[in-house]
């Protein structure tokens, strides 16, 4: 044992050292990218990046949005980041009021500014757009097959009975991209008639996943039929030889995925190289790799595309019938992910249970029961679809204050804690939902 | 039952003030407010403060209780974390009683295999369990194809249960074998002499006997599944603790109180949960003056029970390495869609994954290495102090130590970013909190009560009269520790050592907040990125195969070594 114990020691403290060198190391030319993009997507840019610049070695730092946000503001003192890549751009507009990103113009000419009437890039030039990104239903082909059922092609479809159990939907507070699709179903629905469709969708759920790639994960494995996904996450999954597909339906956004460059970068020189290398031509067109397929915001990159890639630029094939406004985002963005996980994510069980007695009960009343089962029906619906708050009240910025703890001056006093409003809902929401299943057992039993 | 010894912390010779375990009882002290205490207490105190007004309240705790939700979690948590110690005892009882108990052939394989499941990335396991287990995994679509049903192996609660027993379920296994084989001998013969035997034997002699490592296994079992994230999280489980901290804190923009409450009750009934388990065990001594020859007598089986322990062990070893097989087949499948077995094989994911994955390799052995020596070397002294010293507050050490288990990663990832952010490294200037040595540190915080509760249990066993002999015989402190104490603890020294490591090697929660850059990046987090994208499946498969069998190899050698000092060990013995 002891000469075991020895000889560990002896390794461990040689390892030291080594390593200890070559962190002691001085750099001489770096670039550090803080991103929640996957291995796939950093690594084919990491080696074009270092091929088209020899001698700057890219450092990639991994983080979800989420995270990634919170480690530049925690590291701001002392910030060894130089650029903050993302699709959400959200996530931009905080570090942007933050004034965590610098302001940049890149080199590259002749990219349209705007994508339909949604504009590509910060207008006050402290992001740029690099692709664009669209959201859409992704279903596994096989388990379709299996189960006999239809592709869905439109939100509405997901909501139908036969749907029940086979969906897989990931939650606004846990993913960006989550959070502009359901934004984006909220604008282009609107208020009221978004969040019941949502909630007739999660009811569906076969699970709420906690990260926006258990969905597309969950689809390519087959543990539920449909999911509410990001574009690239249905190509890059079909290109990897998965049996799924991929549709938009027609109330979708095209919104872009973002980068910037992270104020007082210790290597700003080869932050703005590599900004200008993701817009050229040639780094537009690594955006088709197999393994990433995202729509490039250069037209010249769709050149090379593969079969049955769509063009946001030419003809329809993405309706993007809504024009995703993010000022309205963001005055109600936690407001919708709080609204969200009260309803959906923590009471997923209790929702299911409403969803599928109603499912039940039109089955059994069909279109000829009586009048009074039918009102007990709607009734019911009625109850699932509550939503605590109207927009107006989840716009208002003292409502939205008690989302956000952060004070502004010593006299701010927010009124309401989030946990106390939230158990409100809780208690409510928790009451319709069991009510709703009783209305929908006595409206089975009448017929 | 004169053999076992009473009063075990007795006073020290002389009575006089000792310096040595002063300085080191100080030494440790200062480590663990520094790497624990003090980014907890950053934590804490946000618990404690009012978002509206920043003033000391009791308010958000006052929310936690008044919650539904909160209060369904917090049953949740309690249920999940028992029920993962009945299950992991029924996988655990009968490895351990079998290979202790009985000559049988390939007692260490199974000691081994029987370990593998720990050093499983959790959330990996959790992905080879759906793939077969799952609501449409290979198990269920064959139930259904066969007899139109499917079981819910994996639904909500059950899932988490499943997994967490079969990933922590060795913790009990090892912790209770090595009491077996600790129980002298004697003992049982005495019973049998006076005609106790079967059951009766194993009831009253062997259970009472064993007990210590088996609650220690237990405790730590029911502490791990109670704090553990990963799990529910991969498996959309989110009315539990943990996970109900972990979407409150990390979440953008949200930054209210709730999530660091739920820390704060989770540290609480986690210490709470120790401090039961170390009080069940108080007042019994179940140390012995001699080392019997270790262990209780084994005895031949027969042809048919032999046939029937290996039904046993087979049918054990298929349950609990069931990840490992799912894992296996999703590394060497090409795509594995909604079918019983991927559609076709391939080595390819291996290539891709050697190709990148050395650097996390390299940095995994290193960092989990020094960790867990660390870990040792603490957890010895922290022990030692603890058991045969009469320093005033010597069991807080022991104590606060132990909180590390009740310490979810993410929120000693969190304290560590703010406490060594504006810290600067000496000579290059770069925030402490980017350097590698603190993940090292991380880690050792986060592993040193394994390595702890090993320690103290093979001290329990090593009898105080030993330590008296010596000193009579004019032996100083030091080399009485040296020479008695630790060679009579190797087993239990180097069993924390691996457990420590391995766990270690697979650690992601309190990682993931602290690597700065990706050339410092462990394991756990190589895979966590590979396991992002829908290409990166199957080479992040392959790189957790490649874990399992690295940690696993170093488990078996080091499994060896024990053996191996333990049999140089008795028969040095017996030549006396």
């Amino acid at each position: 044992m002891s000469s075991f114990a020895l000889k560990a020691a002896a390794g461990a403290a040689a390892l030291f050292a080594s390593v200890s060198l070559t962190t002691l190391a001085i750099a001489s030319d770096k670039l550090t990218i803080v991103t929640s993009y996957p291995a796939d997507v950093t690594d084919v840019y990491k080696t074009a990046f270092e091929q088209a610049h020899p001698g700057v070695t890219v450092e990639v730092v991994n983080k979800a949005t989420s995270a990634g946000v919170k480690f530049l503001k925690e590291t701001t003192s002392n910030n060894s980041s130089d650029i903050f890549w993302a699709s959400a751009p959200d996530a931009f507009e905080v570090l942007k009021a933050d004034g965590l990103l610098e302001k940049y113009s890149p080199a590259v000419e002749g990219l349209p500014e705007k994508i339909g009437a949604y504009p590509i890039n910060d207008p006050d030039g402290f992001y740029t757009g690099f692709a664009l990104s669209g959201y859409g239903i992704m279903w596994n082909t096989r388990y379709a097959q299996s189960y006999g059922l239809e592709p869905a092609r439109q939100w509405s479809d997901l909501t139908k009975a036969e749907y029940f159990g086979h969906v897989g939907i990931s939650s606004p507070s846990r993913s960006g991209t989550t959070h502009l699709t359901i934004e984006t179903i909220l604008q282009g629905e609107g208020w009221e008639k978004g969040w019941e469709q949502i909630k007739w969708i999660s009811g569906n759920s076969y699970t709420i996943t906690e990260r926006s790639f258990g969905v597309p994960d969950g689809v390519n494995t087959g543990s539920f039929g449909f999911g509410v996904v990001i574009d690239f996450f249905g190509f890059s999954s079909r290109s990897s030889g998965f049996p799924v597909d991929f549709v938009y339906p027609d109330v979708t956004a095209l919104v872009p995925a973002n980068v910037g460059i992270v104020t007082k970068a210790p290597n700003e020189e080869n932050a703005r190289k590599f900004v200008d290398f993701l817009l050229s031509t040639k780094g537009q067109e690594l955006l088709l790799d197999p393994k990433i397929m995202r729509l490039p915001v250069n037209p010249e990159a769709y050149a090379h595309a593969p079969e049955g890639f769509p063009n946001p630029f030419v003809g329809d094939t993405i309706k993007a019938s809504v024009s995703f406004d993010s000022e309205a985002s963001k005055a109600h963005y936690n407001a919708v992910n709080a609204l969200f996980d009260s309803m959906i994510t923590y009471r997923h069980k209790e929702l299911t249970a409403a969803v599928k007695a109603i499912h039940e009960a039109e089955a059994a009343v069909g279109e000829g029961g009586s009048q009074e089962a039918k009102d007990l029906i709607k009734e019911a619906r009625a109850l699932v679809a509550w939503t605590p708050v109207d927009l107006e009240t989840a716009n208002d910025s003292a409502f939205a204050a008690i989302f956000t703890t952060k004070r502004q001056t010593a006299d701010d006093k927010a009124t309401g804690r989030q946990a106390e409003v939230e158990q409100e809902w809780d208690s409510r929401i928790v009451a319709n939902y069991a009510k709703a299943v009783e209305l929908a057992g006595k409206a089975k039993s009448m017929k | 039952m004169a053999a076992l010894s009473t009063a075990l912390p007795r006073a020290s010779f002389g009575q006089r003030i000792s310096w040595g375990p002063l300085t080191a009882a100080l030494g440790i002290l200062l480590f663990l407010v520094a790497f624990l205490i003090l980014p907890v207490a950053m934590v804490i105190y946000v618990a404690f403060t009012d978002p509206g007004s920043g003033e000391l309240t009791l308010a958000n705790f006052m929310d936690f209780f008044r919650s539904a939700l909160f209060r369904e979690a917090f049953y949740n948590s309690f249920y999940v974390a028992a029920m993962s110690v009945v299950l992991a005892t029924v996988f655990a009882l009968p490895l351990a009683y079998i290979t202790s108990r009985f000559n049988f052939r390939g007692a260490v394989l199974i000691q081994t295999l029987g370990f593998v499941p720990l050093i499983m990335p959790p959330f990996i396991g959790a992905v080879a369990m759906q793939l077969l287990f799952g609501a449409n995994g290979s198990v269920n679509l064959l139930l259904r194809d066969w007899f139109g049903i499917t079981i819910p192996f994996m639904e909500g609660l059950n899932g988490v249960i499943l997994v967490q027993s079969i990933h922590y379920f060795p913790f009990i296994l090892i912790n209770l074998s090595a009491s077996l084989r600790n129980i002298d001998r004697s003992m049982e013969e005495s019973a049998q002499m006076l005609g106790s035997h079967g059951m009766r034997l194993f009831r009253r002699i062997v259970l009472p006997l064993a007990m210590p490592g088996y609650i220690a296994g237990a405790s730590l079992v029911f502490v791990k599944v109670f704090d553990d994230l990963g799990t529910p999280l991969l498996l959309n489980v989110n009315t539990m603790l943990a996970p109900q901290a972990y979407l409150r804190i990390s979440s953008v923009g949200i930054s209210d109180p709730m999530g660091y409450v739920i820390s704060v009750i989770l540290i609480v009934c986690s210490i709470f949960a120790m401090w039961v388990s170390i009080s069940a065990m108080r007042g019994k001594d179940y140390s012995t003056t001699q080392k019997g020859g270790g262990g209780l007598s084994k005895r031949d089986l027969g042809a048919l029970e032999t046939a029937g322990c290996y039904l046993v062990v087979l049918a054990l070893l298929a349950i609990v390495l069931a990840p490992h097989i799912g894992l296996l087949l999703l590394s060497l499948g090409t795509v594995w869609s909604f079918s019983v077995l991927p559609d076709g094989f391939t080595t390819e994911h291996y290539v891709v994954a050697v190709n990148k994955a050395w650097p996390f390799i390299k940095n995994t052995l290193i960092y989990a290495g020094i960790a867990a020596l660390i870990d040792v070397l603490l957890g010895t002294a922290i022990a030692y102090l603890a058991a045969r010293t009469t320093l005033i507050g010597r069991k807080w050490l022991d104590y606060i130590a132990m909180a590390a288990l009740a310490v979810p990663g993410v929120v000693l990832g969190i304290g560590y970013l703010r406490l060594f952010y504006s810290v600067d490294m000496p000579f290059t200037g770069a925030p402490l909190a980017t350097w590698w040595g603190i993940i090292v540190i991380a880690l050792a915080t986060r592993r040193l009560p394994y390595a702890l509760r090993s320690c103290s249990a093979a001290l329990q066993q090593v009898s105080p009269s030993l330590e008296e002999a010596s000193e009579n015989l004019g032996a100083p402190k030091v080399r009485t520790v040296r020479r008695i104490v630790l060679p009579l603890m190797a087993a239990g020294l180097v069993a924390g050592f691996v457990t420590s490591f391995a766990t270690a090697a697979v650690e992601l929660s309190a990682t993931i907040m602290l690597v700065a850059r990706e050339s410092d990046a462990p394991l756990a987090y190589g895979l966590y990125l590979f396991m992002q994208s829908a290409a990166g499946r199957g080479p992040g498969a392959a790189l957790g195969v490649i874990t399992v069998v690295i940690v696993g190899l170093a488990t078996y050698f080091a499994q060896h070594l024990v053996e191996k000092a333990r049999r140089e060990q008795s028969a040095s013995a017996g030549s006396h």
